[in-house]
């Protein structure tokens, strides 16, 4: 067994390269459990939590987007300057794990890890988030919806890096929402992201831990921005109401050992209303 | 770029080079610490980052132990309870906890240090929300946190230079 601790991409994605089965760690939070738990063994490790490209970030203030390294953490993320730009993932940032989780898990590591659950997710939906990736072949940008692929499965290939990802930063109200059993350290039983881009119109809902991947709502999507008035913050009862329920209806959940599908249908309505309530504080 | 083999690395742990040889893959931060170092400090319970318990700061950020390959903490500088002061001398969160009866059957203890350490670090004088969610990551079965967040505010206080 070998553990390579690359400081730039270049020698990152070599060793990627020369050895594309090596296991590409990143905050190991998810990758040490299922270690810990004997349910996966490690040979060759490749830990990018030190490449200095992985770990920045940076704002284009032209083209009004955020670029975040794969590397950057939890921690990073659900403070300023991010919270201001992304709110709803800043907001899905604070509600990962623990603080020790968060200092240490990625979000990079998220979009590996690919779980319906990962807190991360909805949101990157929301913002229709461009994740780059880079490997033998070069590299490659795709959309969040083209990414995630399945339940813990994504479409990046072996030897492939996931590098960044490009989120447009949005004028409007932004909002995640999730239930579990614990305020903090809890995996989402069902998560929703809000993110409405007012100078669009435009309304987009993403909807965690209720499907195979993360869904959008394009239906509740359509009624808010049909009847939002995003300058007031102004959308009646009766359309929010409509909203909540046709996000309802988009959730694909199913049973399993964290809740039952019923439960998590419902959790959504009721997050829905409650996500568009605070972002249209006036009915 | 730095390159550990199971045969032999180096870790930098409370300040000095401690040399692990012959590990086995995969093995956690935890495990080096207690099985291989002889530093009993870190507990481990969960070995899922769930409980706080195996708490310690790599480079000054805390984080399970039980979630750090130790292998990739190579040129980390890492502290453990037993780095944060000497044996008979404790860090004034250390006797805060004495003092304020936040100490029961004491597992969760070394964790709940390092997690009150870090925070006071970054957060002087925190409020009570802030506390109960910087500490949500350690789990004390004993106490019912109260008297927790009792020692937590008695180290703001004191450190502000206020009466106790």
């Amino acid at each position: 067994m070998s553990v390579l601790v690359p400081t730039s991409l270049d020698a990152a994605r070599d060793a990627l390269s020369a050895n594309p089965s090596a296991t590409v760690l990143a905050g190991g939070t998810d990758l040490m459990v299922e270690v810990n738990e004997r349910r996966r063994e490690v040979v060759d490790v490749i830990a990018v939590d030190r490449v200095a490209e992985l770990r920045a970030w940076s704002h284009d203030p032209v083209s009004r987007t955020l670029t975040i390294g794969a590397a950057v953490t939890w921690s990073e993320i659900e403070d300023a300057p991010f919270l201001a730009w992304v709110p709803s993932l800043a907001q899905a940032a604070r509600t990962v794990g623990s603080p020790q989780i968060r200092h240490a898990g990625t979000i990079g590591g998220n979009l590996g890890t690919c779980s319906p659950a990962g807190d991360g997710l909805p949101p990157l939906s929301a913002l229709e988030a461009v994740v780059h990736l880079t490997g033998p072949g070069g590299e490659r940008s795709l959309p969040f919806a083209e990414f995630m692929t399945g339940p813990k499965r994504n479409a990046r290939a072996a030897g492939e890096l996931i590098t960044a990802v490009t989120v447009p930063v949005l004028r409007g109200p932004q909002g995640y929402a999730k239930v579990g059993v614990r305020n903090a350290m809890v995996i989402a039983t069902a998560g929703v992201a809000l993110v409405c881009d007012a100078d669009a119109g435009g309304v987009r809902l993403a909807l965690g831990s209720v499907g195979p991947v993360i869904l959008r709502c394009p239906e509740a999507e359509a009624i808010v921005a049909a009847e939002a008035d995003f300058a007031a913050g102004r959308l009646a009862e009766p359309a929010l109401r409509a909203a909540a329920e046709a996000a309802r209806a988009a959730a694909r959940p199913i049973d399993d050992h964290r809740s039952t599908a019923a439960y998590r249908r419902h959790a959504v309505g009721v997050l829905t209303a409650r996500l568009l309530r605070r972002a249209f504080p006036h009915d | 770029m730095t390159e550990a083999t199971t045969e032999m690395y180096v870790l930098h742990v409370n300040g000095e080079t401690r040399e692990v040889r012959d590990a086995a893959p995969g093995e956690s931060l935890l495990f080096v610490l207690r099985e291989r170092l002889g530093l009993m400090g870190a507990k481990g319970a969960c070995e899922q980052g769930e409980c706080g318990s195996c708490s310690v700061l790599v480079d000054e950020s805390l984080v399970c132990s039980c979630l750090v390959l130790a292998a990739s903490a190579v040129g980390r500088r890492i502290v453990t309870v037993e780095g944060i002061a000497p044996p008979g001398a404790p860090t004034d969160v250390q006797q805060a906890f004495v003092d304020a009866g936040a100490v029961q059957c004491g597992f969760c203890t070394p964790g709940l240090v390092m997690a009150t350490h870090s925070l006071l670090e970054r957060v002087a004088e925190p409020t009570e929300l802030e506390i109960r969610e910087e500490l949500s990551g350690n789990i004390c079965r004993c106490t019912g946190y109260g008297r927790i967040i009792d020692a937590v505010q008695r180290v703001a206080v004191a450190r502000r230079g206020g009466g106790a």
